[in-house]
């Protein structure tokens, strides 16, 4: 029954990777720099790892908002989230997973009377605020940086063209496993707690967690989702809503993955921490949002005029209409679950 | 990095090549005409040779390039203009193959007094082709000075078109028969063109720096 429950967590992942490798490697196949077959092995290679390596972070975080430990509830919820997102995404809201899972966490807290730790909330929805501000702040910098390097450097367009493919693979790469790290809590962090997973020692140092066994199904349903159903995605943002050369587009997905990276790295945070730096907390942030966040820091640059406000007005309904849309739908959800199914939904 | 650019490589030098071509077209049209001014018929035929091999190794080459360019999909963004600029460039080629062959083929009476006015017309008509080059190769590699090259494509193309002038005046001004005059007007005209067409390259070519501006 457990594994039924998962398929819950899975169809969300399916979901996440058939939207969200748009936003890493949309332009590079829109714009045929990278082809299709390339980037979706990169991108669901990297996307495993990515979750299975670095995923534990911001699962915590989502595990202190409400540790939902009943597998029915797991699955509820993450049926719940999935059906936030397709119902805003129809209404042309773009939407995050983040926000439905942490919406329908909520939901559930208030369903069980389970506390919701508001500091936590707080880490969370200021997160949101803060990463497509600060995508949009490292796009800046990384154009500058990149911008000086071009001018001092007069390298031939043709070299510029063949490493501009490379770097496309290579930032490409860079932000499917910051997806994988980042949003694999969305996908399978509620069942963290239920997890019908035991640790493997396979030989000597080589060892899996249950919860990463977990995050490897995460990932594997995530890969499928871009194999199967991220070409139309695809090209969709690369030839409509980004209009951006291949070098901009580079930028604008190194700053992506640098956001998802810095909301998911336990390594980077203890890093900064060591040196006495301010650090962002662990929380999974929302990949089309900070994609962008990034456009919008480079199209800034070039005119005020060229950001479309109106896309921006939508996000931030988004923050607001999804997460309260599904802690409403859960709590409706659960009710079902629990008093005509006679399923358990906290333990 | 050099597996990075294996297929690049030969076709930047293919791209080289073809400039080159232009650059040495200009030379050959200018001796070219020096030497039918000088009446040395035989010199100016062998120029008229050479160009027109130029003409024909060009073309084969600014088609291998556009073939290279599609099968690899090189350049995606910048395919068009590149593949425009370097079409453009071949007509200002073709112009100067054209006019040299019409000189040999119409063999205009050039009175000695308007030969300077020749000779004058076709070094700007020339230098202006040169700066045509200088410019598209400033695409490629340096982008900032692009607009230097081809501010001196404008300066060439105005004295080229001083130059037609002055010499039209004068042919105009002398005792000739009017078939005589409308004659070498015609010649001026055609070697005025030369200019005019760098020039159009250069204005397709300020459009296309300005998309490659990152």
């Amino acid at each position: 029954m457990t594994s039924f429950y998962l398929l819950g967590g899975l169809f969300l992942g399916w979901s996440l990777g058939a939207n969200d490798a748009a936003n890493v490697f949309g332009t590079a196949v829109g714009a045929r720099m990278v082809r299709f077959k390339t980037a979706a092995l990169v991108a669901s290679v990297f996307v495993v790892l990515g979750a299975v390596l670095g995923g534990s972070g911001t699962t915590e975080t989502l595990v202190a908002l409400g540790a939902v430990n009943a597998p029915a509830a797991s699955f509820t919820l993450t049926v719940v989230a999935g059906l936030t997102v397709f119902w805003m995404t129809k209404a042309t809201l773009p939407v995050s997973t983040t926000q439905a899972i942490v919406g329908a966490i909520v939901g559930w807290n208030w369903f069980t009377s389970s506390p919701t730790d508001r500091g936590t909330l707080v880490k969370i929805v200021a997160s949101w605020v803060l990463s497509p501000v600060l995508a949009a702040l490292f796009a800046v910098a990384l154009y500058y940086i990149f911008k000086g390097y071009l001018n001092r450097r007069h390298i031939h367009l043709l070299r510029l063209d063949a490493y501009t493919r490379a770097g496309l693979i290579a930032v490409g790469a860079i932000g499917a496993y910051s997806l994988g790290a980042n949003n694999i809590a969305n996908v399978v962090g509620v069942f963290v707690r239920s997890s019908p997973f035991v640790d493997i020692s396979i030989s000597g140092p080589l060892h899996l967690s249950g919860v990463q066994q977990l995050f490897f199904l995460g990932g594997l349903a995530i890969s499928l989702g871009i194999f199967s159903y991220s070409y139309r995605m695809m090209t969709a943002v690369g030839n409509e809503i980004v209009k951006l050369t291949p070098l901009l587009a580079m930028i604008a997905v190194l700053a992506h993955a640098l956001v998802l990276l810095v909301f998911a790295s336990k390594g980077l945070k203890g890093a900064l921490m060591s040196l006495g730096l301010p650090s962002l907390p662990l929380v999974p942030v929302s990949s089309s949002q900070a994609i962008v966040g990034a456009i919008s820091g480079i199209g800034m640059l070039k005119s005020a005029r060229v950001v479309n406000y109106r896309y921006l007005g939508k996000i931030v309904m988004g923050w607001v209409l999804t997460p309260a849309i599904a802690a409403a739908v859960s709590l409706v959800a659960l009710f079902f679950v629990q008093n005509v199914f006679q399923q358990t939904v906290v333990r | 990095m050099d597996l990075l650019i294996r297929r690049t490589k030969p076709l930047e030098v293919q791209i080289d090549e073809y400039l080159d071509i232009i650059v040495k077209g200009g030379l050959v049209f200018k001796e070219g005409v020096k030497c039918y001014l000088k009446r040395r018929l035989a010199d100016f035929e062998s120029h008229l040779e050479q160009l027109s091999d130029m003409e024909d190794t060009g073309d084969r080459l600014r088609r291998e390039i556009e073939t290279n360019l599609y099968s690899h999909t090189l350049i995606p963004e910048s395919r068009g203009d590149v593949l425009g600029l370097l079409e453009n460039a071949d007509r200002v080629l073709n112009r100067m193959a054209e006019t040299l062959l019409q000189f040999s083929v119409e063999s205009p009476e050039v009175c000695e007094e308007f030969s300077p006015f020749f000779v004058d017309l076709a070094d700007f008509a020339i230098l202006a082709a040169e700066g045509m080059v200088k410019a598209i190769r400033a695409y490629f590699t340096d982008l900032t000075s692009v607009r230097d090259h081809i501010n001196q494509v404008q300066f060439y193309r105005k004295e080229t078109n001083k130059m037609a002038e002055k010499l039209k005046r004068q042919v105009f001004a002398h005792q000739l028969r009017l078939s005589h005059k409308i004659h070498l007007r015609y010649f001026a005209y055609h070697v005025e063109l030369i200019a005019e067409e760098a020039e159009d390259v250069c204005d397709r070519l300020s459009i296309a720096t300005i998309k490659r501006y990152v």
